[in-house]
């Protein structure tokens, strides 16, 4: 029997849900029926807005779908107006202000308490440059992501920013893809550095060179069914397929077609494509893809490059896009760390007017929640090093700041077990000042996620933490899981999960003790990474030992229970939500 | 008037007649189950796998961990509260108090 969310999804979804979300917009949050609420709000999701967790209804999340992560000249500008004007709630957050950005692990961008009323609006400034909030969550085809330095970079292989670009304008709205049985991750990776991280999409285009009719072609080979949800992690596998740049449009299709055709739409938690690929191998993937999907004679796979791959392998040779590369074209790229992927509406606005003066204008979202200004001019280089907002994003950040990455837990996440961004900024700043830099280490990736759906990508990271809870003198507290040994590269791993629900105030401590095991035993020239490999799943148990430091953390209580859990007054029973679009608590009928 | 139910965001919470009802993150006590060797097991709801309801009766099967032994799997059936066959409104259990899971469960109609 198919879920009740694929009844809802056939009697309205895609394209068609846009004109319902206006007409609510204009009557107001009243106007959505009682007993259509969990309707619409799954249906909403096809258009970017994620109702936020309980506490904070009538408030939602929106999210920007940015191809490829590029933000043309004058979008990151309207991205901070929108912010700015639209995306404070009833309290500000400690750390971050009020008005926020979040940059994401799929190169996307994250606002949060939304109002109903305000949509309408938001969606014609955004539209009016050519951003949009279509399709980024919900059933079909998501933000694609890639290299983010595509077209830029001098270790480029094949430029992949004119087949993404393809990719989204194909199927962003196209109705034959608009209802599919989950949500749908593809990556196109034209470097050599494997910096798509194809390995944990659904559909991922990974650059591969073959001889047709004794020419070397330039091309992608063709992954299906990674991801990393639901303790379920999976690398995608080869299905044997190659394809010509221009080829990849129609073979995407086919393939998100079968996913449409042969998906699980009985079973919401089976339906990813991993599970089909599980269940059918690759080999039986292909031929139904060759018999059913296509018209044309797949090619078999050409020779890939995933031996040359870097992108967060735990050397630190390209563990990231931080610093400052030179582009094919003799100007420059600049990476900075946007410590856990947020920035205030104040600093964005900034960051735009100096892309504008120094480089294109042009800006770029990577997959671990940084930003790239392009095009950078290489005489105002130096100009533009010593700008004050490079001070808090820095091109050269401390190995702790550089390479932390969080979710967004329990401050507006229903799926979350624990407070992850507000927490991961003072675990860095604790470890940055009080643990010692193993020699040769610049960069240091530590994923924290807030549940096991993995959205901080937890499992390819140098420390995996994930949110669970413990109890501490019998009273229950925020705590994780922690793993080790992850990451991408030609060898891709996951991390084996070593410590189980350590408190999240032994975390800084047990990370501590780890860190002096490893500078007392490594062996010359070892890489963390390298490190932990050699050691097996019973050596890795109590490696090291978690433990109380002078790290305080604010939020051990259970903050799924507050409605905001920085708020003074944080009871469920204080929340002024659902409010009406001035932000005035609507009266509740019970 | 039909209680509806069911589980959305892929488990995160119940929803009870069109309200968020019951969350993840909060440990229950489980009494008497198979679910792990403990006496009583802590259970950290992280994802609700099944729900029913039936004459105001909602339960649910829980993915989740004993935080006390570590052991991880789903739950047999847990009742999660009644709505009120009348006004529809929802009284949850309270997680915190021992509960008893059911293998089978009790009702005929799935929703
Ligand atoms: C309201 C906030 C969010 C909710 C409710 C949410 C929900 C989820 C869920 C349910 C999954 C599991 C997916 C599955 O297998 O289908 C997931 C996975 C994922 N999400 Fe989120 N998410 C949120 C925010 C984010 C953010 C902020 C990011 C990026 C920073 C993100 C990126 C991802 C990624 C990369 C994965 C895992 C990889 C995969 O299995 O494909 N999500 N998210
Ligand atoms: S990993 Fe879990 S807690 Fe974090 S944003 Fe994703 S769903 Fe929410
Ligand atoms: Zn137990």
């Amino acid at each position: 029997m198919p879920t009740k969310v694929e009844g809802w999804k056939s009697e309205a979804y895609g394209n068609e849900v846009r004109e319902h979300i206006l007409e609510f917009a204009e009557e107001g949050w009243d106007a959505i029926p009682e007993d259509e609420h969990d309707a619409w709000f799954e249906r909403f999701k096809w258009w970017g807005l994620y109702h936020q967790r309980k506490g904070q209804e009538s408030y939602f999340m929106m999210r920007i779908g940015t191809p490829n992560g590029v933000l043309e000249p004058g979008q990151l500008e309207v991205v901070a107006d929108v912010a700015d004007e639209y995306a404070s709630g009833p309290v500000d957050n400690p750390e971050f202000g009020g008005a926020v950005c979040d940059w994401t692990t799929r190169q996307s961008i994250q606002l949060h308490w939304i109002k109903l009323e305000d949509i309408p609006d938001i969606w014609e400034e955004l539209e009016a440059v050519g951003l949009s909030t279509q399709q980024a969550c919900g059933d079909s085809w998501r933000n694609i992501v890639g290299c983010p330095v595509a077209g830029k970079d001098t270790e480029e292989f094949i430029d992949a920013w004119p087949v993404a670009e393809e990719l989204n304008e194909r199927f962003k709205g196209n109705e034959e893809y608009s209802n599919l049985p989950r949500k749908w991750k593809v990556s196109v990776t034209g470097c050599s550095e494997g910096c798509g991280q194809g390995d944990i999409n659904d559909l991922a285009f990974e650059p591969a060179v073959k001889e047709i009719d004794g020419e070397e072609v330039k091309g992608f080979n063709v992954r299906v069914g990674g991801g990393l949800a639901r303790k379920e992690p999976r690398f995608a596998r080869s299905i044997d397929v190659f394809c010509t740049p221009d080829e990849v449009g129609d073979v995407a299709g086919a393939c998100s077609a079968l996913f449409r055709e042969h998906g699980d739409r009985e079973d919401r938690f089976n339906a990813r494509i991993k599970f089909l690929v599980d269940e059918w191998g690759t080999e039986k993937f292909r031929r139904v893809l060759q018999e059913d999907f296509v018209d044309f004679e797949l090619r078999s796979a050409g020779e890939d490059l995933r031996d040359e791959y870097t992108y967060n392998a735990g050397d630190g040779e390209h563990g990231d896009h931080v610093g400052v590369h030179e582009q094919p074209d003799g100007n420059y790229y600049v990476g900075l760390g946007v410590l856990v992927g947020r920035m205030g509406a104040d600093d964005t606005r900034e960051l735009a007017r100096l892309a504008d003066e120094y480089g294109s204008g042009e800006v770029r979202i990577t997959q671990r929640q940084n930003l790239i200004v392009t095009d950078v001019d290489s005489d105002r280089l130096d100009a533009f090093l010593d700008e004050p907002l490079l001070e808090d994003y820095s091109p050269d950040p401390h190995p702790f700041m550089r390479g932390s990455i969080a979710c967004t837990g329990t401050e507006y996440c229903s799926l979350s077990i624990v407070e992850t961004k507000n927490r991961q900024v003072r675990y860095a700043r604790w470890l940055k000042e009080n643990v010692e830099v193993p020699a040769g280490v610049e960069d240091f990736h530590i994923h924290l996620s807030g549940c096991t759906a993995s959205c901080a990508q937890p499992q390819i990271a140098d420390i995996s933490l994930r949110g669970m809870k413990t109890r501490k003198d019998g009273e229950p507290v925020e705590a994780f899981d922690i793993g080790l040994g992850g990451g991408l590269g030609e060898n891709p791993q996951f991390a084996d999960w070593v410590e189980m629900r350590v408190a999240a105030d032994e975390v800084p401590g047990y990370i501590e003790n780890l860190l002096a095991v490893y500078e007392q035993r490594r062996r010359d020239g070892e890489s963390f990474r390298e490190f932990i490999a050699r050691h097996d799943e019973d050596d890795l148990n109590g490696l090291a030992e978690p433990e109380e430091t002078s790290y305080e953390d604010p939020y051990m209580h259970n903050t799924k229970m507050t409605w905001y859990p920085y708020a003074d007054e944080d009871d469920m029973s204080a929340s002024p939500a659902p409010t009406n679009g001035q932000g005035d608590p609507l009266p509740s009928d019970d | 008037m039909v209680t509806s139910v069911h589980q959305l965001d892929d488990g995160a919470w119940v929803s009870v007649n069109d309200s968020r009802e019951v969350n993840v993150s909060d440990l229950w006590q489980l009494a008497r189950s198979d679910f792990c060797g403990c006496e009583r097991a802590d259970f950290l709801a992280e994802g609700f796998v099944e729900v029913s309801a039936a004459a105001g009766r909602v339960e649910a099967r829980i993915a989740g961990r004993c935080i006390v032994c570590g052991e991880e799997g789903v739950t047999d059936w847990l009742e999660l509260g009644r709505a009120d066959p009348e006004a529809g409104e929802f009284r949850s259990v309270v997680p915190e108090s021992v509960h008893v899971p059911d293998r089978r469960r009790r009702l005929a109609t799935p929703e």
